[in-house]
């Protein structure tokens, strides 16, 4: 008989799953935040080089079509907002093809909201409020906010929104990461993943919930270029104990600037032989038709339960992780 | 030989490395949620011992290397060289010092052993997790004591020095554990 029909999770993670999912509607419940359901199958997909997405196919004889799974609910719950939905959350699956190790499964749960009328920094008011009072038995520390290029700074001595090779070179070839200099060559948003993600992430959030705000530009995603200086971004990244728990944006509004971008990934994909996706027309003529002005965000479910419980593994929070499932 | 890629690199995996055969201890999958993914890797050096930590873009992907671990009879040293028999084919192998390394103080003639082969040379050699050697010098130890406290050196036959209770005695045959050279116990011929 085989034994992996077993959950890798314990019963107790379940009921704690079970808690901090009651915990999250009641906290959106008491702000008056709608919860909201969106489509996991849908005729277009993100364009973002950095995911990868799921592809099925829909048959209704003699109809054939491409479909994917989402990779977040973003659109969809944007083309709410610019319906006049006003603020919204939802609880849902995410999946991104060839994810997988000790932070990671294809698929996912996700905790994504927008405010109607938030900028950043009170999006991150309201970030902070949610984490502490799912903490309360185990408190956290004090929650720290800071800049991305001065956090980059203090870790590595470099400037993350200038990009200098030579100086990121020396950087990588002193703190024995020379290997960094073939894979991410005159790439500055590569170089700026490799040396975060080795050298700054790590130190984030110790028994905290650190908010660092400020991406360089080249980093922008989905978020608004900031009014004051062109050099950065309205993105916030959350992290506690050195791990990833979600991503932030002042939203961007602008369709224009939205199809620009969009045409820009696809041509990176294109160059990069990624697989073909289907830019969102339906998202772009939301934007058109107009977004409030608001600011969202995105938290990883299953890493909070991790912190939440002390699990080494995202494996130990999953019911069934994509090799049982 | 096949290439593996980052998504295969498991624990025990053999990849060349800087054209050296190297083991793969621990891989872990670090991908910022909108950024480049990449594989942080633990991985020894089979030919140093050396344990080093080497990122690589996921998808990337290393060539195997020819690595196995066969269970070899230890012949004899003949001053220069040590030979190595495969029971089943008789066939042979010999290796120098640099290579044996500590394991020699555990070598005794006829013992089996795992020589690990690359490209079909001794490339390291591993002895048994217990061995049973005879003390070929130690102090006269005090009868009475036998709880084991304290303890004195003792060479044997292999000469490696050991730890060992002081009621062992010169021509007794004792158990150790090869990992740490620890005295296990006394072996009843």
């Amino acid at each position: 008989m085989l034994l992996d029909w077993r959950p890798t999770c314990a019963i107790e993670l379940m009921r704690l799953r079970a808690q901090m999912l009651s915990e999250i509607r009641q906290f959106f419940a008491e702000r008056s935040v709608l919860e909201v359901e969106t489509p996991l199958l849908s005729h277009s997909i993100g364009t973002d080089p950095q995911l990868a997405f799921f592809t099925t196919e829909y048959c209704l004889s003699p109809l054939r079509q491409t479909l994917f799974l989402q990779t977040s609910p973003e659109f969809a719950m944007k083309r709410l907002l610019a319906a006049g939905s006003g603020s919204i959350y939802q609880i849902g699956k995410a999946f991104r093809n060839g994810e997988s190790g000790r932070f990671h499964n294809p698929e996912f749960t996700m905790l994504e909201w927008y405010r109607v009328g938030f900028t950043l920094p009170q999006l991150m008011d309201e970030i902070a409020e949610l984490i502490a009072g799912l903490f309360s038995g185990q408190p956290l520390q004090e929650t720290q906010r800071v800049s991305y290029q001065e956090i980059f700074g203090s870790f590595t001595g470099l400037d993350p929104l200038v990009f200098s090779y030579q100086d990121y070179c020396a950087f990588a070839r002193e703190f024995q990461l020379s290997e960094a200099v073939a894979i991410c060559g005159h790439d500055h948003a590569v170089w700026l993943d490799f040396i975060f993600s080795h050298k700054v992430q790590p130190h984030l959030g110790d028994n905290a919930l650190c908010m660092v705000y400020g991406y360089p530009a080249c980093q922008s995603s989905l978020a608004r270029i900031n009014e004051q200086c062109s050099l950065i971004t309205d993105r916030v990244e959350l992290f506690i104990n050195g791990i990833e728990l979600g991503n932030g944006y002042y939203e961007l509004v602008d369709a224009d600037e939205q199809s620009k971008r969009f045409n820009k990934e696809l041509v990176i994909r294109q160059q990069q032989k990624l697989a073909v996706s289907v830019k969102d027309k339906r998202l772009v003529s939301a934007l058109e038709s107009g977004l409030p002005e608001c600011s969202g965000v995105a938290i990883g479910l299953d890493r909070l339960l991790m912190l939440l419980s002390g699990s080494e593994s995202i494996e130990d929070v999953l019911s069934f992780p994509i090799h049982r499932a | 030989m096949a290439s593996y890629s980052t998504n295969e690199f498991k624990a025990g995996l053999k990849v060349m490395l800087d054209n050296d055969p190297c083991a793969i201890i621990e891989n872990e999958f670090v991908k910022p949620g909108k950024g480049q993914a990449f594989n942080r890797v633990k991985i020894r050096n089979l030919k140093t011992g050396r344990v080093i930590e080497r990122t690589f873009k996921s998808g990337e992907s290393l060539e195997g290397a020819d690595v196995v671990d066969v269970e070899m009879q230890y012949l004899y040293n003949d001053g220069q060289f040590r030979h190595f028999m495969v029971p089943d084919t008789f066939e042979q192998y010999q290796t120098d010092e640099k290579i044996v390394g500590e394991a020699g103080k555990w070598l005794k003639d006829q013992d089996t052993c795992t020589v690990t082969l690359w490209n079909d040379a001794p490339l390291a050699i591993s002895p048994p997790n217990f061995v049973d050697l005879a003390i070929t010098e130690t102090d006269p130890g005090v009868r009475g004591d036998t709880s084991g406290g304290g303890g004195k050196p003792a060479t044997l036959e292999t000469g490696a020095v050991v730890r060992v209770p002081l009621f062992v005695q010169i021509g007794e045959v004792i158990k150790v554990d090869t990992r740490t050279g620890e005295y296990v116990s006394r072996v009843k011929e």
